[in-house]
């Protein structure tokens, strides 16, 4: 958020919108910038397709809601409205995957991927801190285009030292030569945790955090990956997400490797709570991707 | 211009075997009023940033939003032979990008007073004198969006924003009345913070003198009319929302448009 107040003070043309939500983190832009601010509302339909006319004038807009909100209730008008015509929205989606766990069924943002990698000339960002955060936005600043930014809700823990060049798309966060975890948004720093305790057991794991979800980096990928097998983590269902962008691009460049995908069961847990313990039965936690990593290296055996 | 365009129209529906030949005839005169100069925009200022915008919500009413746009010199009249046909410029819905003059693709029902919303709060901040006009279908009222834009143009004060509901009284199956009462529609804007004028959507200089610049509010403009206007067999017939003229219902058509 502070980047986009940053941005939008020293550049009129940034506009911020949001269907009512936001409390204690957009005040600042709001109190800041009142021209370059609107509260649509509670009304995502039309939040859209007004973020579209306005940014047919010539100007980029930021649209922020909760994951679902921001997606499902609207996703003709982004389909219709802002893809189509190419205009200049950056959808801000907050509480992505599990993270507004407790918040129950209605707060989880476990198809929003699917949805919106179908959409013709939409870009995904799906960042795993805040320095990737930042690089994102950069790049929706800079090439302007529909653009959405996937964002999960407490503060990540912080992956990188510094804002990396997210126009790669895709980051090697530690180097390892068994097997390659490729992660997309804040699980990253579980993938790194269970790095570190496969390295105890004397198995080597590179980790890849892959910011950009569209266009996929699957060059940049195969180039970091080196050949090695893999194994793709995301909080999301595991129909239509990240994983399956990595298999569709594998199938098309005709590449052959062994994969695994983790995530959120497609038909959904039967279990409620927290984040933690959503993901821990999702088996997207440090030990649930322990215990995955060893499954896969025997199975490709 | 609004009679030429009703023949145009007929014709478009007839060789591109197409639908929705009744709610275009509805809404030419007022389409026609628009591009008479109400609008401030024409086919060399389409492109610039202050021009005033026209978005026909009703993205079905193909037909005449071409009809209208030909005959007003945005594109030349020859492209109406591509209509509905495989590889041509003009679709079924209105369709933006390769047709100057069309601000929106529509078709989907809703869209367009919300995208006109942005235009319009977005030049009341930058202090820009534009206006915004959108025609849409009475039985677009149904969809939940154009009422959370009724609320969000009144909150802000759009008064830069006009909104023209084609009242012809028929959605796809029969009356709006039988469908999903929309009556009292006026009382409904008015209740929702709008300035609203009742108006015979076929009056030409009726339309000119309610579509004259409003006052502090967003503006809507409820026009009578009549679904197929002009050719007696398909004025207040459903079936027209979907028929396409064979060879002699377009000569009957043709022969009243042009005794006019």
């Amino acid at each position: 958020m502070r980047r986009i107040t940053d941005s939008a003070s020293s550049d009129p043309s940034i506009m911020f919108v949001t269907g009512d939500l936001g409390f204690s983190v957009v005040e600042e832009f709001r109190d800041l910038l009142p021209k370059q601010f609107i509260n649509c509302g509670v009304a995502e339909q039309a939040m859209m397709s007004m973020a579209a006319g306005i940014a047919s004038t010539n100007k980029r807009v930021f649209a922020y809601s909760i994951s679902n909100f921001a997606t499902f209730r609207c996703l003709e008008q982004i389909r219709n409205d802002i893809t189509f015509h190419g205009h200049s929205v950056c959808i801000v989606s907050v509480g992505a995957g599990a993270s507004y766990g407790t918040l129950g069924y209605s707060h989880h943002g476990l198809e929003d991927l699917a949805i919106m990698r179908v959409l013709p000339g939409m870009r995904i960002f799906s960042p795993a801190d805040n320095y990737e955060t930042s690089s994102a936005i950069d790049a929706f600043l800079d090439e302007p285009g529909p653009t959405y930014l996937r964002l999960g809700r407490a503060p990540a823990t912080q992956i990188h030292a510094g804002v990396p060049n997210i126009s790669r798309g895709a980051l090697e966060v530690r180097s390892g030569s068994d097997a390659s975890i490729l992660a997309t948004g804040s699980v990253v720093s579980a993938c790194l945790s269970a790095a570190e305790s496969l390295s105890d057991s004397g198995v080597d794991v590179q980790v890849v955090s892959v910011p950009r979800i569209k266009p996929f980096p699957i060059g940049q990928i195969l180039e970091l990956t080196q050949g090695r097998s893999l194994i793709t983590v995301e909080e999301h269902s595991t129909t239509g997400g990240f994983g399956s962008a990595l298999l569709e691009s594998l199938s098309s460049q005709r590449e052959s490797r062994f994969v695994s995908v983790l995530g959120f069961p497609p038909e959904g847990l039967e279990v409620h709570g927290s984040q933690g313990f959503l993901n821990k039965a999702a088996g997207i936690d440090p030990s649930g991707i322990v215990k995955s990593v060893i499954d896969h290296l025997r199975a490709q055996r | 211009m609004a009679q030429l365009a009703r023949a145009s129209a007929v014709r478009m529906v007839a060789s591109g075997k197409a639908s929705h030949i009744g709610s275009s005839l509805s809404m030419i005169d007022i389409l026609s009023v628009l591009y008479s100069g109400v609008a401030n925009v024409s086919p060399s200022s389409i492109n610039s940033p202050l021009r005033d915008v026209v978005i026909v919500s009703k993205g079905h009413a193909a037909a005449g939003t071409y009809a209208v746009l030909g005959h007003a010199g945005f594109f030349p009249e020859s492209w109406f032979e591509e209509f509905c046909i495989d590889g041509g410029r003009l679709t079924g819905h209105v369709t933006a990008g390769t047709v100057p003059g069309i601000e929106l693709s529509t078709g989907s029902l809703g869209h367009g007073l919300a995208f006109g919303s942005g235009i319009a709060i977005s030049a009341q901040r930058d202090g820009d004198n534009r206006r915004i006009f959108v025609l849409m279908s009475d039985g677009e009222c149904d969809e939940g969006s154009v009422w959370e834009t009724a609320l969000f143009a009144a909150h802000h004060k759009l008064n830069n924003l006009t909104a023209i509901i084609d009242r012809n009284g028929l959605q796809s199956f029969e009356s709006t009345e039988s469908t999903l009462a929309l009556e009292p529609l006026d009382a409904k804007w008015e209740a929702f913070g709008w300035q609203v004028l009742h108006v015979d959507g076929h009056d030409h200089r009726a339309l000119k003198e309610a579509l004259k610049s409003p006052g502090n509010k967003p503006n809507v403009i409820v026009a009578e009319t009549i679904k197929g206007k002009g050719v007696s067999f398909m004025e207040g017939q459903v079936a027209w929302h979907y028929k396409s003229p064979n060879d002699v219902e377009l000569g009957g058509a043709l022969s009243e448009l042009d005794s006019d």
